[in-house]
């Protein structure tokens, strides 16, 4: 195809029609949709989509992954840096089915991502054709909508719907599945109208002023309030509205480990983690607080422990986009349907200029004990091996909180999330909802394209960088630059300490043993080290960043090392243990 | 125990407005699956207005799960609206056909009598066979299947429930508000499905 020629297509003069094919029509409509860089893997039912991309290099940039899983995680991580919907091409058959991964820790996550899937023939349908699945079934669990196309006139419409559901509302991943004689069809193209309204569709409910009055009142009214936000800040892009919300009232805040980033932690406001291997005050003080503001957060199980000892003695109020979300853990008292965005300025605009300081004292005295009890040891350790926090730490004085850090699952992933600084918003990039191991190194190749400008780097453990380990061959490729810091323990070390703690050490199948890291970069042609002991970390955490291009780096780690603190699970969050 | 706070199960009329969309019907299903609920019985049928469909499911649960399934239902991106209602909020009716010998029913008597008190009306008459029809409450028509038993019911079956909502002005109006606001697409026909090869091979 000629470029005069494309130029045609996104013409604004909708009744001059053009001869297009659907493959054609479909990447027009990507361009119009903004979109820059696609993740994908060929394969004979989509072979006319990656035809028509063939003269659509100058605008659309395609990297080749190594496996469909890590195409959509890379998809993922694109769209957790940048802020827009990722977008990934996959054959049908084992292309489809190696997404599904990648989906459902999207739909968790609420990930925006636009994943175009090829399929057989429409007449095929339903035979059991060669690499024929039903992907529509398989996928609709784990995707926010999905749809089959089978005739390319469909096509412009059903992609700017899929554009407009991934990225509004509560975002999450959209699936377009089209028949190859769809892709291979020739229609009467009259350009692409990007989709802004569903008639059955509503992305965000209508604020309720009512209810934010009553919040406030709620508010103004707390001596303990305590404040959880989540990734609906982030989603939102309501980060300097939520800023403005709690330096007014000057309410504690924690956050979960998709929320981090919002604020810097160094914030006096920001109190820390929660959950699971959360900080010990906010865990704690949940069940002190009088009046809980949950803002763009789930009530996840991680984040709860045990339900029916969850914060009984609070007043809850809970912002979120989405109803589904408000009463199904945790019964409210005030509900504020909305987009944070638009409810927090309300609230703000409300609320009393305050400052809790004794209270806020009182998650100070508890970071006090924490730190006296673990994050001292942890940092600082005074044992011959090294800690995965120290390596947290020691990176954290190099990149001075501004890089993007994507994790993997792990206590690594825990360990990172405890401690790295983050300074911007879109800088914790890690599974949370699946706890997708193998995710980190894909995302971060994803997160790199979404945000050019910034470092990127993976923190992965050596049981999940072996998960998809193969997207080293993506890196070598495309030439990204993400610095990979694999902190080898030698265990499948969150399962080891489990059983550590509840299973009598009975340490069934954790034992993992790992190649040459250094050498497998190597044949990838990527630069690496592996270190052991605590005098070449600096340096060498020094080299990987100001290294020009990938590096790997592998530390080995103390192997016995338990994420302390830990609410055990079925445990309530006022019991967490310090060890 | 306190019964108060005992959450109580019942019967639940789910009311689902939806685009008629291919697809919808497992996205809905997959709602029930995943918490493991048992779906009672379930009606889907074109509304009275075009292009939307209705379901009415009912299931057995406690009001808490039955709200949350319905937020659920909700969420989903072809769904209007959905609401849920006890029994005694709804009209409700179910259909019954029953497949008797013809030769019974002219011969006994207290057949006829039983199919009258029943508002049993006959849609077939065969000389092997008669099929007659009621409408009812499940123990309504279930009663009349248990009576016939004995004179040789050969075939029964009954529809799923369909149910009006007795307080409100139906949906009916609301929807045309949407309608005339954003009238809906139109479905695109599938023209090539049924084509087989003469369409593409490649
Ligand atoms: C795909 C997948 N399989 C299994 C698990 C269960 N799992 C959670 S953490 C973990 C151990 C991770 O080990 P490693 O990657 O070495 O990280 P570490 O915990 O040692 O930091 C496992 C097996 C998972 N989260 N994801």
């Amino acid at each position: 195809m000629e470029t005069a020629q494309q130029e045609v297509l996104t013409a604004k003069e909708p009744d001059t029609g053009i001869e297009l094919t659907g493959s054609v029509a479909l990447l027009e409509g990507l361009v119009v949709e903004g979109v820059d860089t696609i993740f994908g893997y060929p394969g004979g039912a989509i072979m006319p989509i990656y035809d028509a991309l063939y003269d659509y290099s100058d605008k659309l940039k395609h990297i080749l992954v190594r496996h469909e899983q890590g195409g959509i995680h890379a998809g993922q991580g694109y769209a957790r840096s940048s802020g827009k919907v990722g977008v990934v091409f996959a054959t049908s058959g084992p292309g489809a089915t190696n997404l599904v991964t990648g989906l459902a820790d999207a739909q968790l996550d609420s990930t925006p991502v636009v994943c175009i899937t090829g399929q057989v023939f429409a007449h095929l349908l339903g035979t059991d054709a060669f690499q024929e699945i039903d992907v529509i079934n398989i996928t609709s669990p784990v995707t926010k909508w999905n749809y089959q196309i089978t005739d390319a006139t469909e096509i412009p419409e059903v992609l700017a719907k899929a554009f407009h559901i991934a990225r509004s509302g509560r975002p999450g991943p959209v699936l377009i599945d089209i028949t190859k004689n769809a892709q291979l069809q020739k229609f009467n193209f009259k350009g692409y109208t990007p989709c802004r309204h569903i008639r059955s569709y509503r992305p965000k409910p209508i604020v309720r002023k009512e209810y934010v009055e009553q919040a406030a009142e709620l508010i103004n009214s707390a001596k303990m309030p305590f404040v959880l936000w989540g990734q609906g800040v982030i989603l939102g892009n309501a980060e300097q509205e939520f800023k403005a919300f709690i330096e007014k009232s000057g309410i504690p805040s924690a956050w979960t480990i998709l929320g981090a980033g919002v604020i810097p932690n160094d914030h006096p406001l920001n109190v820390g983690m929660l959950g699971m291997h959360g900080n010990y005050g906010p865990n704690v003080l949940t069940n002190e607080c009088d009046v809980l503001i949950a803002i763009g957060m789930r009530f996840d199980d991680r984040v709860t422990g045990r339900l029916d000892k969850y914060a009984k003695q609070a007043k809850v109020i809970h912002l979120d986009i989405d109803p589904a979300e408000i009463d199904k853990n945790v019964q409210t008292t005030v509900p504020v349907w909305g987009d944070c965005k638009e409810t927090l300025p309300l609230l703000t605009s409300l609320v009393e200029t305050k400052q809790h300081a004794e209270w806020l004292e009182r998650f100070k005295e508890f970071e006090k004990k924490e730190i006296d009890a673990l994050i001292r040891e942890e940092l600082f350790p005074t044992c011959e091996e090294m800690t995965m926090g120290e390596v947290i730490q020691s990176l954290n004085e190099l990149t001075n909180g501004d890089a993007v850090i994507v994790t993997d699952v792990g206590q690594h992933q825990m360990v990172a999330c405890r401690y790295a600084k983050l300074n911007h918003t879109r800088s914790n990039i890690t599974s949370g909802g699946l706890g997708t191991m193998g995710f980190a190194l894909p995302a971060a190749i994803g997160a790199k394209f979404g945000a050019l400008d910034r470092q990127v780097v993976a923190i992965i453990g050596d049981g999940g960088v072996q998960m998809n380990i193969q997207e080293l061959g993506t890196i070598m490729q495309s030439g990204v630059d993400v610095k990979i810091i694999i902190l080898n323990n030698q265990f499948l070390g969150m399962v080891r300490q489990w059983q550590e703690l509840f299973n009598e050490r009975r340490y069934s199948f954790v034992d993992i043993t790992s190649p040459d890291f250094v050498k497998v970069a190597e044949g990838y042609g990527i630069h690496g080290k592996s270190i052991a002991k605590r005098e070449y970390l600096k340096d060498a955490l020094k080299m990987m960043l100001e290294h020009e291009g990938s590096y790997l780096l592998e530390v080995m780690v103390k192997k016995e090392n338990n994420v302390f603190p830990m609410v055990p699970q079925g445990c309530s969050v006022s019991e967490i243990r310090l060890a | 125990m306190d019964t108060e706070n005992t959450p109580v199960k019942q019967e639940y009329n789910i009311t689902v407005y939806t685009e008629n969309q291919i697809g919808l019907l497992s996205r809905i299903a997959i709602i029930f699956t995943r918490r493991k609920i048992n779906i009672d019985s379930l009606n889907t049928s074109p509304s009275e207005i075009e292009s939307i469909h209705r379901f009415n499911i009912v299931i057995n649960e406690t009001e808490d799960v039955v709200r949350k399934v319905t937020r659920q239902i909700e969420k989903q991106v072809e769904v209007l609206k959905v609401y849920y209602n006890t029994n005694e909020d709804v009209i409700w009716q179910e259909m019954a056909l029953y497949k008797v010998p013809t030769d019974t029913i002219a011969e006994k008597a207290s057949v006829e009598r039983l199919l009258r008190e029943n508002g049993a009306r006959a849609v077939v008459i065969r000389k092997d066979y008669t099929v007659f029809e009621t409408t009812g409450h499940r123990e309504e028509t279930d009663n009349l299947t248990a009576a016939l038993q004995p004179y040789g019911l050969i075939e029964f079956v009954r529809s799923a429930r369909i149910a009006i909502i007795k307080d409100s002005e139906g949906f009916n109006c609301k929807l045309r508000e949407f309608e005339r606001t954003e009238p809906g697409q139109d479905v695109v026909e599938n023209e090539y499905l049924n084509s087989r090869e003469k369409v593409f091979t490649m």
